[in-house]
């Protein structure tokens, strides 16, 4: 588990030195993602070590984003003045996204599979 | 005495970030015990009870986020490393991202933008300030991404931060009910689309679902990250003449 957690700090530390120093528009474990991707893609897929702590570390995703969350306190006032409009917007716009994606995507794949 | 002790004792725990921490995990575990007491509904989304237990401490308590925080960056921390090993689930999709890789290019280009222009149309049909749009164009991609996208055209990251969770804690709780509603069954188109409008929050949910979905919302939401950062620049301008 240790050596797996120290690889994983590895590419992200990779991620963030490359993304800094070309300043590319990208965070460091985004670019960090990319790059252990391409490195499984090289080496033909990852260990059993390496695959049990990212299921320990992706089992509960969602807790890393309760602290940033707990941030919305910070924003209670211009939320309180424009609640309408940035509500409705966030809720249409995401709507839009999912069905927009859901439905090109499938309808993409129909075509395909029709052609081959 | 006896509330003396007590005070010095909160004055001494509260200095400390083992408090912030502890509060953090425990608000987590207990959302998370409601989340599977209703079998795993989505809209008894865990982000959001948690959120919403912590914020009332806070309040009540008097606490800042800052002094929470000095706890909570513990947790917080570790979305960098989580976020490098959503490669190996990725890894395990490859041969269908193989035989994927135009339809999920041409989806991600009209579902980046139909987010961040629809928000923006939104907005300002109701009357949101510049700063608020601007805040709110990339709130689809994962927090980093938004916050640096915003901070360069003169938004506000740290409301940026905010949105981009509330769209996350929504796109996971209605992403599901939505599908039913246009007929969308299969786990590599659902993941696809909750990654690229939901980032992190909607792949959390879409890994909650099963792994293959988790690995496209994994993707969606890298390559929308991408997409976001490059295209918003660029159309926020067109669009602030169309809505002007």
């Amino acid at each position: 588990m240790l050596n797996a957690i120290t690889l994983l700090l590895v590419f992200q530390l990779l991620g963030e030195v490359i993304a800094r120093g070309l300043g590319l528009p990208l965070p460091g474990p985004v670019l960090g993602m990319a790059l252990l991707f391409l490195a499984l893609i090289l080496r033909g897929g990852p260990g059993k070590d390496l695959e049990n702590t990212a299921n320990g570390l992706l089992g509960h995703l969602s807790l890393l984003f309760v602290p940033a969350g707990a941030g919305i306190m910070l924003h209670a006032d211009r939320l309180a003045s424009e609640w309408l409009a940035l509500l409705a917007a966030l809720i249409i716009s995401t709507l839009a996204a999912l069905a927009i994606s859901a439905l090109v995507l499938t309808v993409l794949q129909r075509r395909r599979g029709r052609s081959s | 005495m006896i509330r003396h002790d007590f005070t010095g004792l909160w004055v001494y725990l509260s200095a400390s970030p083992l408090l912030g921490l502890t509060l953090t995990l425990m608000a987590y575990l207990g959302a998370w015990q409601l989340h599977k007491r209703s079998g795993g509904h989505p809209l008894v989304n865990p982000v959001l009870i948690a959120v919403l237990v912590l914020v009332g401490v806070l309040w009540a308590t008097d606490t800042t986020y800052d002094t929470y925080f000095d706890g909570a960056q513990f947790v917080h921390f570790l979305l960098g490393p989580a976020t490098v090993a959503l490669a190996i689930p990725l890894y395990g999709q490859i041969q269908r991202l193989r035989s994927m890789a135009i339809p999920l290019g041409v989806t991600l280009l009209c579902g980046a933008t139909a987010a961040i222009v629809v928000a923006w149309g939104t907005g300002a049909l109701l009357g949101a300030s510049e700063a608020s749009l601007i805040s709110l164009a990339p709130k689809s991609v994962t927090t980093p991404i938004a916050m640096a996208v915003v901070e360069a055209l003169g938004g506000l990251p740290s409301l940026t931060a905010a949105l981009v969770i509330m769209t996350g804690i929504f796109g996971a709780m209605v992403a599901q009910g939505l599908f039913r509603l246009i007929g969308t069954r299969d786990p590599a188109v659902q993941g696809f689309a909750m990654g690229l409008a939901a980032h992190g929050i909607g792949t959390a949910r879409a890994f909650q679902i099963s792994s293959e979905t988790g690995a496209f919302a994994a993707l969606a939401m890298a390559t929308n990250g991408l997409v976001t950062a490059l295209i918003t620049p660029w159309l926020l301008p067109w669009l602030s003449r169309c809505f002007a």
